[in-house]
């Protein structure tokens, strides 16, 4: 098939960019899932779409491509951009244009005969005209009338058509932040396309892009607990290669600002256990029936994620629940260690036991979820202990490897 | 649906053309300039011969059009309920008080179908009045381009009085917090909002925005070397996917990765790395080696 700029199919760019974002050390060779030439077009799309930010670099293997973005420097999320590149046909641009031309405003009201009508009048002055027929134009305003941009009102027996009423354009500051920060952000960035170009004047912090290439499957699951309803989602699990089909109930999304992942937490009613998914996995999302035990789940949930610290909630150990505890020392100049503390852990209880040390207390569903957390505070930390002792060896033995690894004195290799 | 062609940059594109050619017979040149700014590096080999060709019966030979009003198209369902759900987050009130309501839909999501879990709690007050005005404030002097005169409290707990010319606001999803980034004042011009006691415009003779010293941030980078075990590949990768990076494969599980950040987020860089535990080496720079040396002798001393 010939190349195009614009595609049909969204799921296979999606993998593309994320291999091309996130990871960018992998040569043309290495994209062996897909033909090379199925490479070579994702490869020019992209390139066409984010030119600004693509990368290359020669490697004995070959030309490496990969995506290099700031979005510390980038106003606006560049990712968003492959949203904006459905493909369409000839005749659905044509008519799109035509349509609301011929219902500009929301006081015309018309029949479907007499919109066929002053469309062919409209196209007669072209040599050669494209005819639609009524059956293609019904279609195109049922289309319509789904997104919301249509309104249909039936007068005796005939169906009458109007575009649907205005609304005030939203405040360009406003789109600006909340498309960055919020739930399928992509659609504020729609609405700052309908305005006029401006001066941004915002800029994020610690602002994780990716999670935009999900977008739509955000949606789809959006939707389905607002409606109370089951899914039947498509997931894949990238180790084993292998694509599974899952009936769960979704009850919460969980967004990471410190990684940038996102979660879903649902429960599966074959395991009797409310798992993460990763958003990142899901390939497709269809709704269900409505789940009538959908409120009691949701409260479940908010009961364990008073022990949950990410979204975690079995642990390796087979153990309920973990204990962990952890002391710090500061020095009289780092009161902030305190409020680091307390800002920043998420369940558990800080104790401050004297004037220069606090303790760090907790009971959660998988204790190995922490261990990054407790790294942070290495070079002040007194005493530590969990009630998994697999797991406090680990952290001791990985303390000792990190000695080793800058030549320290206490240090050793495996 | 999000992926569809109503939201498309080709429909954009074209709208803006037809504007252009209702107004007046359209020339190849406005139509090569609309393409650029609106649509991507090759869509001009693709609109330019529809249009012409009249496969797309929109645009005639001479530049005019059979479209006689200006192209525009009502919000969809789905605009309505991202805004509609966009208007009930706390963090609007620093905008408006006067919203717009949607009552034919309902929010696409609500606050408890999402949670963020590892947000910071100490995140600005965003129900606080004289927070709220202050922001308004500032985001005024920013478009319309005045100093400010600013009391905020420093990390030391002292109020100091600053004058400065606002250029941006910046959140950090992480911090919850805005801070103000501004030319002039001696500190570099950075203001956390929520430290913020009194803002006001500032009224007597400022220097023109170009002769101010500016706030700039200075790049510094490190180099670290990471071996893939226990998934420390993607965890790294994922969690400084918001820096500019490169990642080289250097063996089967060992991988050379570049990132570069701001010099004020080095303290910050320091602990963020050492999370990684034995996954990940900082090799250069020998000053960024040194930091994390620091850390784990200090560390070790607690031990004994």
């Amino acid at each position: 098939m010939a190349y195009h700029e614009l595609i049909k199919n969204f799921n296979r760019i999606r993998e593309y960019m994320r291999e091309f974002y996130v990871y960018g050390f992998k040569s043309r060779d290495e994209y062996r899932q897909k033909s090379a030439r199925s490479y070579d077009d994702e490869r020019r799309r992209l390139e066409s779409w984010l030119g600004d930010y693509m990368r290359f670099r020669q490697t004995p293997d070959g030309k490496n491509v990969f995506l290099s973005i700031d979005s510390r420097v980038s106003l606006h999320n560049p990712l968003y951009a492959a949203w904006k590149t459905k493909s369409f046909t000839d005749g659905d641009i044509t008519l799109h244009f035509l349509l609301f031309d011929i219902l500009s405003s929301p006081e015309i009201l018309l029949s479907l005969n007499e919109i066929t009508e002053k469309i062919d009048a409209r196209l007669l002055p072209f040599p050669e005209p494209r005819m639609f027929d009524a059956s293609t134009v019904r279609k195109k305003l049922n289309e319509y009338i789904a997104e919301g941009l249509i309104v249909a009102e039936k007068r005796g027996k005939t169906m009458l058509y109007r575009r649907a009423a205005e609304s005030a354009v939203c405040d360009a500051d406003i789109l600006d932040f909340f498309s960055e920060v919020s739930p399928c952000g992509v659609v504020g960035s729609f609405l700052l396309d309908k305005g006029k170009a401006h001066p941004g004047h915002f800029a994020f912090k610690h602002h994780y892009i990716a999670s935009a290439m999900d977008s739509e499957i955000v949606c789809a699951l959006l939707a389905a607990m607002s409606e109370k309803r089951y899914i039947t989602a498509e997931i894949l699990n990238r180790r084993k290669e292998r694509v599974s089909e899952n009936h769960i109930v979704p009850l919460r999304l969980m967004n990471s600002v410190q990684n940038g992942r996102q979660y879903l937490m649902a429960y599966s009613e074959r395991f009797r256990r409310i798992p993460a998914s990763r958003m990142d996995s899901f390939l497709s999302v269809t709704a269900g029936a409505v789940c009538d035990t959908f409120d009691d789940l949701r409260h479940t949930l908010d009961a364990m994620q008073k022990h949950m610290w990410g979204v975690s909630t079995q642990s390796f150990s087979g153990k309920r629940m973990e204990h962990v505890e952890f002391t710090v020392r500061y020095a009289d100049d780092e009161p902030h260690i305190l409020r680091r503390l307390e800002r920043e852990k998420r369940v558990g209880t800080v104790e401050r036991l004297d004037k220069n040390t606090a303790r760090f207390t907790a009971d959660i569903f998988d204790a190995t979820e922490m261990i990054p957390w407790i790294r942070t505070f290495l070079c002040r930390i007194t005493t530590i202990s969990f009630s998994n002792k697999a797991l406090e060896a680990q952290f001791k033995d990985d303390l000792r490897r990190m000695y080793a690894l800058y030549g320290m004195e206490g240090g050793e290799t495996e | 649906m999000i992926f569809s062609e109503l939201y498309g940059a080709y429909y954009n594109t074209v709208a803006d053309i037809l504007g252009v050619a209702i107004d007046h017979p359209l020339k190849k040149g406005e139509l090569h300039e609309i393409v650029a700014t609106h649509a991507f590096g090759e869509s001009i080999l693709n609109i330019e011969p529809a249009l012409s060709e009249e496969r797309w019966q929109l645009l005639f030979s001479d530049g005019t059009t059979p479209i006689k009003n200006t192209p525009t198209m009502p919000l969809t369902r789905l605009e309505k309920q991202w805004l509609k759900a966009v208007f009930a987050d706390p963090r609007i009130r620093l905008f408006t008080d006067e919203l717009p309501d949607f009552p034919d839909v309902e929010p696409l999501f609500s606050a408890d179908d999402l949670c963020v879990f590892d947000r910071y709690a100490d995140g600005d007050p965003y129900g606080d009045e004289r927070y709220i005005q202050n922001f308004r404030l500032i985001l005024d002097a920013i478009k319309n381009g005045y100093p400010l005169a600013i009391d905020a409290e420093n990390r030391k707990g002292t109020v100091t009085h600053m004058v400065v010319m606002p250029s941006r606001l910046e959140y950090s999803e992480k911090d919850d917090k805005f801070r103000l980034y501004g030319d002039g004042c001696r500190r570099g011009g950075v203001v956390n909002l929520g430290r913020i006691f009194s803002c006001k415009p500032y009224t007597k003779p400022f220097p023109r925005r170009a002769d101010l010293k500016k706030a700039s941030r200075e790049a510094r980078t490190v180099e670290l070397l990471l071996v893939d075990k226990r998934n420390a590949l993607e965890r790294v990768l994922l969690h400084f996917a918001h820096f500019e990076k490169e990642a080289v494969k250097l063996e089967d599980n060992k991988y050379s990765v570049t990132l570069t950040y701001d010099k004020d987020d080095e303290t910050e860089m320091v602990i963020r790395i050492l999370s990684f535990g034995p996954m990940v080496k900082v090799t250069a720079p020998e000053s960024f080696v040194s930091l994390i040396k620091e850390r784990l002798k200090s560390q070790k001393s607690c031990e004994s």
